[in-house]
């Protein structure tokens, strides 16, 4: 299966899914090692290290570009970000990860219905040029 | 799918391609990355910019800030600055006893010197609206900080949108930011309306009410932009800061309109642009209750602290702080409290006198960064007491305590006992 997608940031992956049922403040909801820390959040506890994160869209502080890039500069970040509605508050963390560390992290779009068929806990590849992007399984 | 095609100008190029400069370049980089995320078809000029990017994320923060002064990039814009790490003005106030707190102290130091050298004023306020020279109706700017953006947008009617850190700075250095979202007439409509009348004229004025609506309406609004009905006309702009930092972070609001109140906002109408809602909602204060009791990790038994002034205080804030202590008895010798502010407001409080009442009467004055994003309050105060829905969302996972939301009233009166006072009639059902 394949879906297409649009590219906010460029890069291919490799990883096993995990979806969240609620937006993500990355700022305040996780930590430096990748974990879910917001007690609110329903995947509390969950590490999102090396995974193909399906979310909504994020939410909350701005402060939450900074906590990506950092993320993705430690090696505790997702390796791949698929969302349902555009973030550019999680898209600038990558773009800034990208120019300081040469490390790509790519961030997708997929309409909303697609994005609810791609499922959760299974090895995915995703790959996001400026000439397309798309999540296959 | 199909992209909108960025179009630059003449002299957008020219700083892309580096005739400014490699830190105008670099920074133009970011700016035009997220532009093209974005789906804008252009960029705008802004006229101010508020950086958040100075709180210590780790290395890349410093990282980032160090490679823009080594490229020689400064504002162009006037740039005010978000809290920093460190508590410039009463350096003893954050712990540096482990080495994650040497690191944070040491480096969240280099990290607001950096944004010094960039330019930036040293306003270290998450409040930058509270301060002289703010922006007016219709212009606009690029402000990062959630409650900062949507006290913009909403209450000043300036235009910002949802910027995360680092785009902040880049754009106060290009001058230049995405036209797109909130920058657009379209993207300010309201969407979610919610009917507030049943919640009482008497209910509505207290402060309690405006943390806890932000709470619950960001919840159901999510990212989309609420339009509040019923609220009295002469709400003031402190309530409307508590309402809009409490919707951005629960949810993503980064505007809202208040009918009646804010700026484009004079009759539901208008706030909708004469188009339907997608939904409306009636809040109770069984509703409002219920989102006290969601926001508090405990509610009743032992007091160790008490947080006030997420967003910082403003000056009427630390004035009826002061009030409120000045007579009656003490605060209870187990309780620390503290009050986050603006060092400019502090500055107003220190030649008023109100700081000295209420420094005399125990309270720890916290400027320059804020007790929830940096270690300040001491490892055994693990029971606190916040009129904040921002901190008291934000403070158990950053900085693992335990939490109850209460009025300043209740505040004080828990920290004269030295356990939780809650006066929960406040919540019965009265006449509209």
């Amino acid at each position: 299966m394949m879906v297409q997608a649009e590219a906010l940031t460029n890069g291919a992956a490799v990883g096993s899914t995990i979806r969240l049922t609620e937006p993500l403040s990355f700022w305040g909801g996780t930590d430096d090692s990748g974990r879910i820390v917001d007690p609110h959040h329903p995947q509390y506890g969950a590490v999102l290290v090396g995974r193909v994160l399906l979310l909504e869209s994020g939410r909350g502080s701005s402060s939450s570009s900074s906590v990506l890039a950092e993320q993705i500069r430690s090696g505790a970040a997702p390796a791949a970000i698929v969302l349902a509605r555009a973030d550019g508050i999680l898209v600038l963390g990558a773009i800034v990860a990208a120019e300081l560390y040469g490390i790509a992290v790519p961030i997708l779009v997929v309409e909303p219905q697609r994005h609810a068929d791609i499922p959760g806990d299974l090895v995915v590849r995703v790959r996001a040029s400026s000439s397309g992007a798309t999540v296959t399984w | 799918m199909s992209r909108t095609q960025l179009v630059l100008t003449a002299d957008e190029g020219r700083m892309l391609h580096g005739a400014d400069g490699d830190g105008v370049a670099l920074a133009m980089r970011v700016v035009v990355g997220l532009s093209r995320a974005a789906g804008a078809s252009r960029l705008v000029e802004v006229t101010s910019a508020h950086v958040d990017s100075c709180l210590y994320h780790g290395k890349v923060s410093l990282d980032f800030a160090t490679r823009l002064v080594e490229l020689g990039a400064s504002v162009r814009v006037p740039t005010t600055l978000n809290v920093g790490s460190v508590d410039l003005l009463h350096p003893g106030l954050v712990r540096t006893k482990t080495d994650a707190e040497r690191e944070v102290a040491l480096k969240g130091r280099q990290l607001m010197s950096a944004y010094l050298a960039l330019g930036c004023k040293a306003t270290w306020t998450c409040a930058p609206y509270q301060l002289a020279g703010r922006p007016a109706v219709g212009e606009h700017i690029a402000w990062a900080e959630s409650n900062a953006i949507v006290f913009a947008n909403s209450v000043l009617g300036a235009r910002t949108d949802r910027y995360g850190d680092f785009l902040d700075i880049c754009a106060a250095i290009t001058g230049r930011a995405p036209f797109s979202g909130l920058q657009t007439d379209e993207a300010r409509r309201g969407t979610v309306v919610f009917d507030c009348g049943l919640l009482g004229r008497d209910f509505l004025r207290t402060e309690l009410a405006y943390p806890l609506l932000g709470h619950y309406v960001g919840s159901v609004a999510g990212t989309e932009n609420p339009v509040l009905v019923g609220i009295p006309t002469d709400v003031s702009e402190d309530r409307l800061k508590a309402f809009g930092a409490a919707a951005a972070s629960s949810g993503g609001v980064a505007m809202f309109h208040v009918v009646g109140v804010t700026p484009e906002a004079a009759t539901l109408e208008l706030a909708l642009q004469g188009r339907p809602p997608h939904s409306t909602n009636e809040v109770s204060r069984e509703v409002l209750r219920a989102t006290r009791a969601e926001l508090s990790t405990f509610s009743s038994g032992r007091l160790d602290a008490v947080s006030v002034g997420t967003p910082h205080a403003s000056y009427a804030e630390c004035e009826l702080l002061a009030d409120l202590l000045r007579e009656g008895p003490p605060l209870h010798r187990d309780v620390a409290f503290y009050l986050s502010t603006g060092r400019a407001t502090m500055a107003q409080a220190e030649q008023s006198g109100v700081l000295r009442i209420l420094e005399s009467a125990g309270v720890t004055v916290v400027v320059d960064t804020c007790t929830y994003v940096t270690s300040i309050l001491a490892p055994g105060l693990k029971n606190v007491m916040t009129n904040s829905a921002k901190w008291a969302h934000y403070a158990p996972g950053n900085i693992n305590v335990d939490v109850v939301v209460g009025s300043i009233h209740e505040c004080v009166a828990s920290a004269r006992l030295g356990h939780i006072a809650l006066d929960n009639s406040l919540f019965v059902e009265g006449p509209p």
